[in-house]
């Protein structure tokens, strides 16, 4: 099944004002309803191998795996839906890549990357996420943070220690609890939700979020929503102004119309002659 | 490293670093900061460091612990911060929230790993790394051991005053209903013209005012120039020709 003319999406990454190299990694696949991005982390390019391993693993598996499976169903053996069965797999086959390659190259020792990956099906949108990678939402004049990080930060929020604007002030932000390729089982937080036509998603490493706060990130989507690629450009811009000290990586997506799952025998006959 | 500064009347009495996760004050011998004075409980105040972050909590002190003239039952402790009790002062500094510049390589994102503990070059992590394991406990997620890792991670709060041009502008409509109408392009960034037929965007950034097209099959007009899908930076008395109306752009003092 193809999401062809369903998904508009735009991306941008750069290294940012500090740093020489850029460990960010992603990738999208519109036609599929599949994007992934990955910030990765460890010494000389060691970071930068992880990520790119993460983003590859997990889109090319994906795109064949979706050419066979049907997202929206629930599997016969795991009772699970098919789209979390995927994500989970793919994401286990990409940490002990990660993992194993760390462990067999002195120079990847203590690599790993956080990943963030949006499956889009049915009118709904399943995501996976690990680390302080995030998903947002802009639906209306709304923006709204879908993921919630794996940070010690977000433990001390969760747990009272500290308020969300004292955050901001942390210096603990870079510390994340959760990342890919680091041990050998890795857990991912898989939670689905509804999309609606006119809906824009932003995925985005920490190198935008830390730099721009979620009321510009907003207006950026709000004003510039209409040109995708712009307002792309225009958030990755805004993080380089403010200091652009972390690699930056947006990904953009917006609904354009429905997409119901084909159901019925008719349906489906019709999905595969589009 | 974070360490305080205790003086009082101006005399600096001795600097404590904070290795410790907990560190306490009050006018009790076993305090790790012992302050003899009637005007300082026995146990008077806790300093609790997480890392990078320390945090300042009054123990329930008969005279209240004050932070930069305010009284405080807890407090996330600032570079700077002055921390008073009773005549005594201490000063909180934070030298990696001070120096970013410097501390620019070490603020990579690293994972944070309750248990095994890899030995750091600096000392503040390995006394910091139980308190993080306490705080992650809650966390299903940790399994097993992890290592906090040594870091001076130094971050950046989005400032928006950085950011902004010194000067404002505006934009003043020359033709159209609203003719003479003006238009303040306080916000980072301010749409104009019609959607769905022609709009273009002012971004306003630390090297100053900008225009780019956003959608439209035609592009904006710049002093009788059209532009092309860069952004164009903007100068003062530019006019500018979007979806039929004439405008100009002006800085203001």
């Amino acid at each position: 099944m193809t999401l062809s003319g369903t998904l508009e999406v735009a991306s941008c990454t750069d290294p940012g004002m500090v740093r020489s190299h850029n460990e960010d990694s992603i990738a999208s696949d519109g036609d599929q309803g599949l994007v992934v991005l990955a910030d990765g982390m460890g010494g000389y390019n060691a970071g930068e191998v992880a990520s790119g391993m993460a983003t590859t693993v997990i889109i090319t598996e994906l795109q064949q795996l979706l050419e066979k499976r049907v997202p929206y169903e629930i599997d016969a053996h795991s009772g699970q839906r098919v789209a979390h069965q995927l994500l989970h797999e793919q994401i286990a086959k990409a940490n002990t890549s990660i993992y194993q390659a760390a462990q067999s190259q002195p120079q990847y020792a203590g690599m790993g990357t956080t990943l963030v990956v949006a499956l889009f099906y049915d009118n709904k949108m399943t995501v996976a996420h690990i680390g302080d990678s995030r998903l947002y939402r802009l639906r209306g004049d709304e923006l709204r943070q879908v993921t919630k990080d794996h940070s010690l930060l977000q433990e001390q929020i969760d747990s009272g220690v500290i308020t969300p604007q004292q955050a901001r002030q942390s210096q603990n932000k870079n510390l994340v609890t959760r990342a890919l390729g680091i041990d050998p089982i890795v857990e991912a937080e898989i939670h689905d939700y509804d999309t609606q036509p006119g809906d824009i998603y932003l995925l985005c490493s920490d190198g935008l979020c830390d730099m721009v706060s979620d009321e510009d990130i907003g207006l950026a989507l709000q004003t510039l929503g209409s040109n995708l690629k712009l307002c792309a450009q225009h958030l990755v811009q805004s993080a380089n102004d403010n200091g652009g000290r972390d690699n930056i990586s947006v990904i953009l997506v917006r609904v354009l119309r429905d997409y119901p799952a084909p159901r019925s025998i008719v349906g489906k006959m019709m999905s595969w002659f589009k | 490293m974070a360490k305080l500064i205790l003086s009082m009347d101006g005399l600096i009495l001795k600097e404590i670093a904070l290795t410790k996760e907990r560190t306490t004050i009050g006018r009790k011998p076993h305090n790790d900061i012992q302050i003899d004075n009637l005007a300082v409980s026995g146990e008077h105040a806790v300093i609790v460091t997480i890392l990078q972050d320390s945090f300042l909590e009054d123990l329930g002190s008969t005279n209240g612990t004050v932070v930069n003239g305010q009284p405080i039952k807890k407090h996330f402790l600032q570079n700077s911060d002055i921390v008073e009790l009773g005549k005594y002062k201490l000063k909180y500094v934070n030298e990696a929230a001070a120096g970013q510049a410097k501390a620019a390589d070490f603020e990579k994102t690293m994972v944070l790993r309750p248990g095994s503990m890899r030995p750091g070059p600096a000392p503040a992590p390995a006394a910091a790394a139980p308190v993080v394991a306490a705080a992650a406990a809650g966390a299903k997620n940790f399994g097993d051991t992890l290592a906090a890792q040594s870091a001076t991670p130094a971050p950046v709060a989005p400032s928006k005053a950085a950011a902004a041009p010194h000067k404002n502008a505006a934009v003043q409509l020359l033709s159209g209903a609203n003719a003479g109408k003006e238009l303040d392009l306080t916000k980072p960034l301010t749409t104009l013209g019609k959607p769905g037929v022609q709009v273009a965007v002012i971004t306003r950034r630390p090297q100053g005012f900008f225009i780019t097209h956003v959608e439209g099959a035609s592009f904006p007009v710049v002093n009788g120039k059209t532009l092309d899908a860069q952004a164009h930076s903007l100068n003062d008395h530019d006019v500018i020709e979007l979806a039929g109306v004439k405008m100009e752009f002006f800085l203001k003092t």
